[in-house]
């Protein structure tokens, strides 16, 4: 059916077609002023954001730098052991002093004016504080009333469970557990169930697209079957998995939960036109699987925290996915693969292997980051128009399939919630 | 051999120039494979018990050993010349590697350990032509009854912050 053109291409007010959330206005990823928005309200206001896991800065003195939403912050354990995040910018003159990306120091130091800071971010040191004495005067100096009780780096608040860290700018946040609530949680625990972890190594992408995309990817599980041809065609995805979809009370964060199908021939329950039964790897070592006790039944859990997170477990491979937005139009999208301290080298060399799916050359994830670049370009020719997610209807609900973008509507009934507020 | 034909490069380590020069045409002839289009070319420059990674510069510094891409077998890149090929959605692009001279860090005959610096610019269909990622190779190449192939490529890359997605080889 051919649609009447609208009056405006270029709306000045993003419009809901309904009261409900299946038809998300392109608008809603386009327009910088509703960025902004979305950074006050959901990374820099009442919710926690992810920063990294305890295993990237083992010892004291040791940080990285990462963000919280567009805002540089610094992770770093103290030398009490505990784990402080502050924001990276100096108190004096507003520089974002901190260049390494990660580290050990004794304390932070801004080059600018050498004013230094402890690792929990108090200020400790202002040079010519007191003046500098000459011909029997003092010349210069702060003022005598300057505290440097009042001038450290900006604090936020710090949670950290089963080895990984949240952050949050706002210090009323309710606590992380109640964050995520108990739907999640359980999802939550049983990948980080206390084990020590160890860190792999990273990859970052920049996807050229809105930040919220990459949420409502791992929300959707409409495309792994269809896009990710490579997981059909070497039976990982099929379409007799058993699967379960959970979301909070909020609908803001989600868990993918499948088995894999074992009965029959994959050819038999697929769809997928272009699948081959035929097909078979030349190495069969990059789906070298073996189940883990601690997977409980599913092999596939992919959970996606609001706004800033997706921890990934697919069959062995197991990774965080920081979303790190930059402008309405862009996000960065680190990748950090870890592994147990108690895995043996064989269980190492498989997470790696398996590795070689996802991150941005990934087969079955590079392609991701292709379609929302394409689908961003989409809605930034005609942001008067809206998408479709009404698989599986127009309401939003756990359900015991995956036919059904159900997660996307949940997502974006909280969003309008708070953004309407 | 006279010490004429012997070239001593910056690490100090002899080669005889008919085998150096066959190594300029070994990373010559794999720049051109891997820019054509044609990625059947690309598994036939590794021996069958072959590596090859693709490594953020990041992790091979810090000792950590997770790579973008990690092969360990010709069969692996074949299995990833079908992914490209068939099931790997991505918008189509032309990409073209640059390569610096060959610097040999270790020789003995029929086993060279040699390293390159190498661009590899991006061209989409409809935008201008761009760096998509830039690092260096440490290679392992042997000679075989086929000529010299490689028994191990890392491509060690600095442009860290991937522009969106790697699909084809470096």
């Amino acid at each position: 059916m051919d649609r009447p053109e609208p009056a405006a291409v270029f709306p000045d007010l993003l419009s809901w077609e309904s009261a409900g959330t299946s038809r998300i206005p392109f608008a809603a990823y386009t327009s910088e002023t509703l960025h902004r928005r979305e950074l006050e309200r959901f990374f820099y206001q009442r919710h926690w954001c992810y920063v990294g896991l305890e295993a990237e800065i083992p010892n004291p003195g040791d940080f990285k730098r990462t963000v919280v939403g567009e805002r540089s912050v610094i992770l770093v354990r103290a030398q009490d052991g505990e784990v402080h995040v502050v924001e990276n910018v100096c108190a004096h003159r507003g520089m974002s002093f901190c260049r390494e990306r990660h580290g050990n120091h004794k304390d932070f130091t801004c080059p600018y004016h050498q004013w230094n800071y402890s690792l929990k971010g108090d200020l400790q040191g202002v040079p010519f504080r007191r003046g500098v004495k000459q011909d029997g005067k003092v010349q210069g100096g702060m003022p005598a009333d300057f505290k440097p009780a009042d001038n450290g780096l900006t604090k936020l608040r710090v949670a950290a469970r089963g080895g990984v860290v949240f952050a949050s700018f706002d210090h009323d946040v309710e606590p992380l557990e109640a964050f995520l609530g108990p739907a999640i949680l359980r999802y939550f625990d049983r990948l980080f169930d206390g084990r020590a972890l160890r860190l792999l190594g990273y990859n970052r992408q920049r996807i050229p697209g809105n930040w919220k995309l990459m949420q409502e990817n791992i929300k959707d599980p409409y495309h792994p079957g269809l896009l990710h041809t490579w997981f059909v065609t070497f039976g990982l995805w099929r379409a007799d998995n058993k699967s379960q979809l959970v979301m909070d009370e909020h609908h803001r964060h989600a868990a993918m939960i499948s088995t894999r199908g074992q009965s029959g021939a994959a050819a038999d329950v697929t769809q997928v036109s272009s699948f081959k039964a035929d097909m078979k790897l030349e190495d069969p070592r990059f789906l070298d699987i073996v189940a883990e006790p601690w997977w409980g039944g599913p092999t596939a859990v992919m959970t996606t925290v609001f706004p800033s997170v997706i921890f990934q477990q697919q069959v062995n491979s197991v990774s965080t996915r920081h979303i790190q937005p930059d402008g309405h139009g862009a996000f960065d999208f680190v990748w950090t693969h870890f592994g147990f301290a108690d895995d043996t080298p064989e269980m190492t060399e498989r997470r790696l292997r398996q590795a070689n799916l996802f991150g941005p050359a990934g087969f079955v994830s590079a392609d991701d980051g292709e379609v929302i670049e394409l689908s961003q370009q989409g809605f930034e020719q005609k942001p008067f128009h809206r998408t479709l997610a009404e698989l599986g209807g127009t309401e939003v609900g756990d359900t015991d399939h995956m036919v059904t973008e159900t997660l996307i509507r949940g997502m974006y009934r909280y969003w309008r919630e708070v953004m309407e507020a | 051999m006279s010490a004429a034909m012997l070239r001593e490069d910056a690490a100090g380590v002899p080669i005889d120039f008919a085998t150096y020069h066959a190594l300029v045409q070994l990373y010559a002839e794999y720049a051109y494979a891997v820019d054509s289009g044609d990625w059947d070319l690309w598994p036939e420059f590794f021996v069958d018990d072959c590596r090859y990674r693709l490594v953020p510069r990041e992790n091979h510094e810090r000792g950590l050993p997770l790579a973008t891409l990690s092969f360990e077998s010709k069969g692996m890149l074949k299995d990833r010349v079908y992914g490209i090929r068939e099931t790997l959605f991505h918008d189509p692009y032309y990409q073209r590697h640059v390569v610096g001279a060959p610097l040999v860090r270790a020789f003995k005959p029929g086993r060279i350990e040699s390293e390159a610096n190498y661009a590899v610019f991006r061209t989409k269909l409809d935008g201008p032509s761009t760096v998509f990622n830039v690092g260096r190779y440490l290679d392992v190449v042997v000679a075989t009854d086929r000529g010299l192939k490689f028994e191990s490529r890392t491509a060690v890359f600095d442009s860290e912050m991937i522009p969106n997605s790697i699909i084809y080889p470096i």
